[in-house]
């Protein structure tokens, strides 16, 4: 099977390690992969802000760039969930049925990645490793957009040495909502507050999700607040395995290592200095050598 | 009265005051919780509660499709039944009719019904200038009323206030010095006074839950009985009822009346669901009159999209779903329909410029649109009207739309997004425009619109390679 990645546009920039642990998954489950450099974004931020313009046109470029492939697969159930319930309704609202087939026809075939594996795979275990006490925080859009249901707690269930915590309230929303965290900032640091709480009453060593916007956002107050708790993309989770660790730098918090590391060493897959770790959360890197670090390094 | 003339201070500032109760904080926090589970627990137990949600979507629908069809027969039906039929336009027309009708029997009281449509048109203030007294006989209206406060939930407008606040509500203008704030006295206070209101006043005021078009029966439903003694007793009974109240015949009674009170106060029945079909000579008011409201409501009609708002059957499960009014509580938007569904409502039934901040206070998490009972999709109809908020400003023009920080930004971004080499190119800048803010590779302060964000949540600085690039790096230039 053909597979075409989606990265969405912040992953692109800003959480690439979520997107390489993706392709590192989907290679490993055997699938042909391939990146459409045309990409770009999936244009939810502007439809979500009132800006439907914008985001038509970016509607029509992603039916364009994402014309072949037997499957699209993102790291991301939220630009999922724009492709698939929102694009329908844009180009109803501009009455072009061409349009409505077409991104009708590319919605059914775009999946986010944990449904992808566990609902049209039929894969369970991707044999990864992480053993980690984390804490799986359903996302608003996973949950109730595209309804991937407990693909994603499956998946983590079939990870060797893992340790799964229940979240309280899980299925509350963090408050993000892209631009409502800068519009209604105060509602949504109240919302996310409790999230945070939510998040420490687990003891977890990580926030798990498969939305790199709402980790973005838990994982901005587990920064700040100098919690030493991480928020890690569910794919890099999949991803890290004991044999195959060299990819699969599992961080998406504030880190600084990849900033400072150069592209020849590579922040991806770079070993990580875990006695000198700045949030002293303890390493859930990977070395070169393929051991697992965190397991057996007291920091 | 301050009741109601709420200016609509944008919805951000006006949450700011609310998040800041500690006291409402925890009042909201604990009953939607409360009436969350109940619901949960009680829409499970139905093997066919997406079914009867599906059956209550399409109803209301067609409803809607034929509005003017089943509104002719409800009239026509309601005369026969021995009823008066009124049309307002507005709620100015409504009150003036209503208060004539009060001024006619002679009575300077009259005792109501929990009624949000007699809110949204301000009803009691319109009465009090016609030197006529409503009485609030909901318990929880009549707390707000003594207190002279703005209702800030559908179904529990004193959701805001405990039980300790009741008590020194009483005691001030009830001259009930000796209660405790057991709920049971509380209520018992508020029994004897209404007692008497009931067994003196001639004239009952109420809203509509629902009314049939096909018999031409009025429907009020309950959890007190309260209501019924307003209904049952005067002599004169006025009920005010949205035009899209209506549902065709009354088998479709069967679908809402499971659908309701699951939904709203997470109970199998309500306690009292009343109808009546216009007047009796033995029995009940010897006079009936129904003044049908527009106020707005055709104008909603016409929007294809935005109509969906108007099957609100006002059950407030959104409300109780809501992680926004959960912390926000229902002042902070303004209106008497607060919450997910009041985001929708207001700005459609009055002026969206005026209530512009309403779409925008809401994540989009979509946890309303899995509680509503007629499966409106209030995400979809949120990021409607944004839409239009957007549009419309577009239109106004001027300096201060072309100047607008927000939409510059959304209109860079999207010439930006049109292009791969671009996107690549702000891409490479970012990497260098974000260094005055990072330290130890987070950045903890932004700028201008997004200083909202850095107050409280880092970001992490731009990577050296994004995934584009290592992906470049990996399959050489085979893309």
């Amino acid at each position: 099977m053909q597979v075409s990645l989606f990265v969405p546009c912040y992953v692109d920039t800003l959480y690439p390690e979520a997107a390489v642990a993706m392709t590192r998954v989907l290679e490993r489950v055997g699938l042909q992969v391939d990146f459409p450099a045309a990409q770009t974004c999936c244009g939810q931020m502007h439809f979500n802000t009132g800006y439907q313009q914008e985001a038509l046109t970016l509607a029509r470029r992603f039916v364009e760039v994402f014309a072949g492939g037997d499957a699209v697969v993102a790291p991301s159930a939220s630009c999922v969930g724009m492709v698939r319930e929102f694009y329908p309704y844009l180009a109803r609202q501009v009455g072009d049925e061409e349009l409505v087939a077409a991104v009708e026809a590319v919605g059914e075939r775009t999946f986010e990645l944990s449904e992808f594996l566990v609902g049209q795979l039929g894969v369970e275990d991707v044999g990864a490793y992480y053993p980690h006490r984390v804490t799986y925080h359903p996302t608003c859009h996973s949950l109730r957009a595209i309804r991937v249901g407990d693909a994603p707690l499956k998946l983590l269930r079939a990870v060797r040495g893992i340790e799964i915590v229940q979240l309280p309230d899980a299925e509350t929303c963090c408050g993000f909502g892209g631009t409502f965290a800068v519009k209604n900032s105060d509602t949504s640091m109240a919302m996310l507050s409790d999230k945070v709480a939510n998040v420490l009453s687990t003891k977890a060593e990580a926030c798990v999700a498969a939305d790199n916007s709402c980790l973005m956002h838990i994982g901005g107050a587990l920064s700040r607040g100098r919690t030493g708790v991480r928020a890690v993309h569910l794919a890099e989770i999949l991803a890290s395995t004991m044999d195959d660790a060299a990819e699969a730098p599992a961080d998406s918090g504030g880190r600084t290592e990849e900033n400072r590391g150069g592209i020849d060493g590579g922040w991806i897959g770079r070993t990580r200095d875990v006695s000198g770790d700045a949030d002293g959360a303890g390493g859930i890197g990977h070395s070169r050598s393929g051991r697992v670090e965190g397991a057996d390094v007291t920091p | 009265m301050s009741r109601l003339e709420l200016p609509m201070v944008p919805f951000p500032d006006a949450a700011k005051v609310a998040l800041e109760d500690s006291q409402l904080r925890r009042n909201l926090g604990k009953a939607t919780s409360a009436i969350r589970a109940k619901r949960l627990a009680l829409t499970a137990e139905l093997p066919d509660w997406e079914q009867l949600r599906e059956a209550g979507r399409r109803i209301k629908a067609q409803t809607m499709r034929n509005l003017d069809s089943y509104l002719l027969q409800l009239e026509e039906r309601v005369t026969a039944a021995g009823g008066t039929v009124h049309w307002a336009e507005d709620g100015d027309e409504a009150n003036r009719i209503v208060g004539e009708l009060v001024r006619r029997t002679g009575s300077s009281e009259a005792i109501k019904v929990k009624s949000l449509t007699t809110d949204e048109i301000r009803l009691n203030d319109a009465l009090a200038d016609a030197g006529v007294q409503a009485i609030e006989t909901d318990l929880a209206e009549l707390i707000i009323q003594l207190a002279g406060e703005a209702s800030s939930h559908i179904l529990v407008p004193a959701i805001h206030k405990n039980r300790s606040e009741i008590r020194e509500l009483f005691a001030r203008t009830l001259g009930e010095t000796g209660l405790s704030d057991d709920p049971a006295d509380l209520t018992r206070a508020a029994r004897k006074y209404l007692r008497q209101k009931f067994l003196s006043t001639t004239v009952g005021i109420s809203g509509a839950n629902f009314a049939v078009a096909e018999t031409g029966t009025v429907c009020v439903v309950e959890s007190e009985g309260n209501g019924r003694m307003c209904i049952t007793l005067p002599r004169t009974l006025i009920t005010v009822m949205g035009i899209e109240k209506l549902v065709p015949s009354w088998q479709d009674m069967e679908v809402f009346l499971q659908l309701l009170p699951r939904s709203s106060t997470g109970e199998r029945m309500n306690p009292y669901t009343s109808f009546w079909t216009g007047v009796h000579q033995v029995d009940g008011p010897r006079e009936f009159h129904l003044v049908l409201l527009d106020n707005g409501r055709s104008k909603v009609l016409a929007n294809e999209v935005g109509r969906e708002a108007l099957h609100c059957i006002r059950c407030s499960a959104c409300l109780n779903a809501c992680p926004v009014y959960e912390r926000t509580g229902g002042h902070a938007y303004g209106s008497v329909y607060p919450g997910p569904i009041g985001a929708v409502l207001t700005p459609q039934l009055r002026e969206l410029a005026r209530f512009e901040s309403l779409p925008y206070a809401s994540t989009l998490c979509g946890a309303c649109f899995d509680a509503c009972p007629v499966k409106i999709n209030i995400p979809e109809l949120l990021v409607h009207l944004r839409g239009q908020v957007v549009a419309a400003r577009s239109e106004r023009g001027g300096l201060r739309s072309s100047l607008d920080p927000e939409r510059l930004a959304m209109r860079a971004a999207a010439r930006v997004f049109a292009s791969p080499r671009l996107y690549e190119r702000a891409q490479r800048v970012s990497r260098v425009a974000q260094l005055p803010f990072v330290r130890r590779g987070r950045i903890e302060s932004l700028p201008g619109y997004l200083r909202g964000w850095s107050a409280t949540r880092d970001l992490r600085a731009v990577p050296k390679e994004f995934f584009r690039e290592w992906w470049k790096k990996r399959h050489g230039d085979r893309q």
